[in-house]
């Protein structure tokens, strides 16, 4: 089964060839250069994982992560950025991204999270359909 | 050891320009100093000069005018005196010419009856004779032969005939006597006669004998030729010119100062005795009565210098302190300055190397994908793969792109190590935000990771992103250090001294005694040929240094380190 994963970043370089490569190990890859192209992309399918770039021109990276997790609180979301600081990266993760990784980063790094991230979402899913299941054995009255 | 000129000088005699640098707005020290001093002491003395010479003057002008005036008081008494004295006698002979009959004056034995009363009553007559209207001596009565003696050519029966009474000076005459003569006028027969007597001066003498005068005062009569009447006790015996210029006429009593011969200032007092040759002189010497004045101004003049040098002394000092702790002022501003300057610079240096860290990181992702998928693309394709010499090459370009990474982080870590914001931490809030971080890595490796409070923590001021930083370091450091299934111990206490301290123990391989020393240095890393650049626990210990904390390290080899960090508790306000 392969994992199905947005790239969202402003250099249309990086994007490519992290596409190609993350294809390579079996994913499939979609990529964005800006937010609200990648919103209309969350809004059609469904991701695995995203990686956002935390600065692009024109947008906060944290003030997009926070829409995004408005918008889909189950979307497993690794910050991906150059410009790493401690404080910036906790409150990344206060806000609820699922990882945070500087620039230039490893790609089994970065595929291993993809990895983390389905099995994550998996459980989540699974988590969702059982409770659906119980609502739907408990809200029928046999 | 230093000289006493050494310890003496102050700090700021030796500042050159050079000390001073490029801040020329400071004082030049040493001329500030000259300039209080000079003032200061122009402010102080020259009204302390002027007010104790102008009392000295004062001082010395009031007791010159007293011994003036007394010395004139003393000369115009002695003037009455001796008026007196020849009025007197005068008077008697007058009294005489009146009321004894013509007949008893031509008689020599009622003369000398009249001589021998006069000597009683008065003292002083030595003889007495009658001349005719032609200068003859016609009755004498006295100790010499003078009946009969021709005085028509004498000055003095001159005098007596146009004047009606006459006083001599005194002269030595056929006598060899000093003594001067009286004659009275009157009318003998219808005719003018002329009662004459001589009065030696002893009686006179003794007039002025008797006066007690101060300052070696001398007390003699001189005629107006200048010739001593009495003897005098530094002026001359009787008839010898006096050596003092004889004063001018003047019908009151005067008193000046004159210089005698040798030069020596003499307060002399003299009044002309009416209707006669005499002057009545008293001099003194003005060095004897002005002792006094001169203990006095002795005195003034050590304590005006004594205080002046007092004053001198409090103003040197105050100078010198004032214009110290100006230095001081001035050196604690210069340094604070220097220090803002730093900061600043250290901040813009920050800010370009983040800048060009972050531009520099997005391209070396670039690099590291393209050069990924080419790795990728020999790994993945059967027609590239077997090509070692391409695969080695694009290993060195994925390798030198995470030496640039390495190498961009610093850059990053040192920008955030210049601005520093000051704010209320809850340090175990701090540090488990940090190991949020390493949960992940720490689930992997099943390292066990215990925060324990051992009591309430304070909240401690301090820069929030220093404080993660330094936290990181050390937890990243005691993963580094431990196998898997390890177990960090993060103690989090108050300590007495309004510090939190916070220990972080991991039981890992320990630091080898010969590194423990060497452990905070920069590029000193045992882990130098896989990834460490040395650069960690120096950039701990300065961040902890800067945030005004402490640092110390405990370890075993073999069984595992413990770094100790505590951070002053501070307040906001600093």
């Amino acid at each position: 089964m392969s994992e199905k994963v947005l790239l969202i970043d402003d250099e249309p370089e990086f994007l490519e060839s992290m596409g190609e490569r993350l294809k390579l190990r079996d994913m499939d890859v979609d990529s964005s250069t800006n937010i609200s192209e990648a919103l209309d992309k969350l809004a059609a399918e469904q991701f695995d994982a995203i990686f956002l770039d935390l600065q692009m021109p024109g947008t906060n990276g944290i003030e997009s992560l926070k829409m995004i997790k408005k918008l889909y609180p189950d979307l497993q979301v690794i910050l991906l950025t150059g410009h790493a600081s401690v404080e910036k990266g906790i409150e990344a993760m206060k806000l609820g991204a699922m990882d945070f990784i500087e620039k230039p980063a490893d790609i089994n790094v970065l595929s291993e999270k993809v990895k983390k991230a389905q099995a994550k979402k998996m459980i989540l899913v699974e988590k969702a359909t059982e409770e659906r299941i119980s609502s739907i054995i408990t809200g029928k009255s046999w | 050891m230093k000289s006493i000129t050494e310890m003496l000088k102050p700090r700021f005699w030796s500042t050159d320009d050079e000390v001073l640098g490029t801040n020329r707005w400071f004082q030049n020290y040493r001329r500030v100093w000259a300039i209080a001093v000079a003032l200061l002491s122009a402010v102080a003395l020259i009204p302390l000069l002027f007010v104790s010479s102008m009392d000295y003057r004062a001082t010395r002008n009031a007791i010159m005018s007293e011994n003036l005036l007394r010395t004139t008081r003393t000369t115009s008494n002695t003037r009455r005196t001796v008026s007196y004295f020849l009025e007197e006698r005068r008077a008697a002979l007058a009294l005489i010419t009146r009321t004894v009959p013509e007949a008893e004056l031509r008689n020599p034995n009622h003369l000398r009856e009249i001589l021998g009363g006069l000597k009683a009553a008065f003292g002083g007559y030595t003889d007495l004779g009658l001349v005719d209207e032609n200068g003859r001596q016609v009755t004498y009565v006295g100790p010499y032969a003078l009946q009969g003696k021709d005085y028509s050519d004498q000055p003095w029966f001159r005098e007596t005939m146009d004047l009606g009474s006459y006083v001599s000076s005194v002269f030595l005459g056929y006598r060899d006597l000093p003594h001067f003569v009286l004659a009275v006028r009157f009318t003998l027969d219808d005719k003018p006669a002329i009662l004459r007597a001589t009065i030696d001066i002893s009686r006179f003498q003794e007039l002025l004998t008797d006066l007690t005068l101060s300052g070696d005062g001398d007390a003699f009569i001189v005629n107006t030729e200048g010739i001593l009447q009495t003897p005098s006790r530094l002026h001359g015996d009787v008839l010898e010119i006096m050596n003092l210029p004889v004063p001018e006429r003047a019908s009151r009593t005067q008193s000046d100062v004159v210089r005698s011969s040798e030069g020596e200032p003499l307060i002399t007092g003299y009044a002309y005795v009416e209707g006669t040759p005499f002057i009545v002189m008293i001099v003194k010497r003005q060095a004897m009565l002005m002792e006094s004045v001169n203990k006095a101004s002795e005195r003034i003049l050590w304590i005006t210098g004594l205080s002046g040098v007092v004053i001198l002394l409090v103003i040197l000092g105050v100078a010198t302190f004032m214009v110290g702790r100006i230095y001081d002022a001035d050196q604690t501003r210069i340094k604070a300055m220097r220090d803002m300057e730093h900061a600043n610079r250290m901040a813009s240096i920050g800010r370009l190397a983040a800048g060009v860290a972050h531009e520099i990181n997005n391209p070396l992702a670039i690099i590291n994908e393209k050069a990924g998928l080419l790795r990728d693309l020999f790994t993945f394709r059967d027609e590239y793969k077997g090509d070692d010499r391409l695969v080695g090459m694009v290993d060195s370009i994925i390798n030198s792109v995470e030496r640039c990474g390495t190498i961009t982080k610093r850059l990053l870590g040192f920008a955030r190590q210049v601005d520093t914001y000051m704010a209320p931490l809850n340090l175990p809030g701090v540090v488990r935000e940090v190991l949020s971080f390493v949960q992940k890595e720490a689930e992997y490796r099943s390292i066990d990771v215990q925060v324990i409070l051992e009591d309430e923590i304070p909240s401690v001021v301090s820069d929030r992103g220093k404080v993660q930083q330094i936290f990181l370091n050390l937890v990243t450091n005691a993963f580094h250090a431990m196998e898997d299934g390890g177990s960090l111990d993060i103690t989090i206490r108050r300590t007495n001294d309004d510090m939190v301290e916070l220990m972080f123990s991991d039981d890992g391989c320990g630091i080898a005694p010969e590194n423990m020393e060497r452990i905070f240095e920069p590029f000193f890393s045992t882990r130098k040929q896989t990834s460490g650049t040395g650069l960690g626990l120096s950039i701990t210990y300065g961040l902890v240094n800067e945030l005004g904390g402490e640092m110390d390290v405990a370890s075993e080899l073999g069984t595992g380190t413990t770094f100790i960090i505590r951070l002053p508790i501070g307040s906001e306000a600093n």
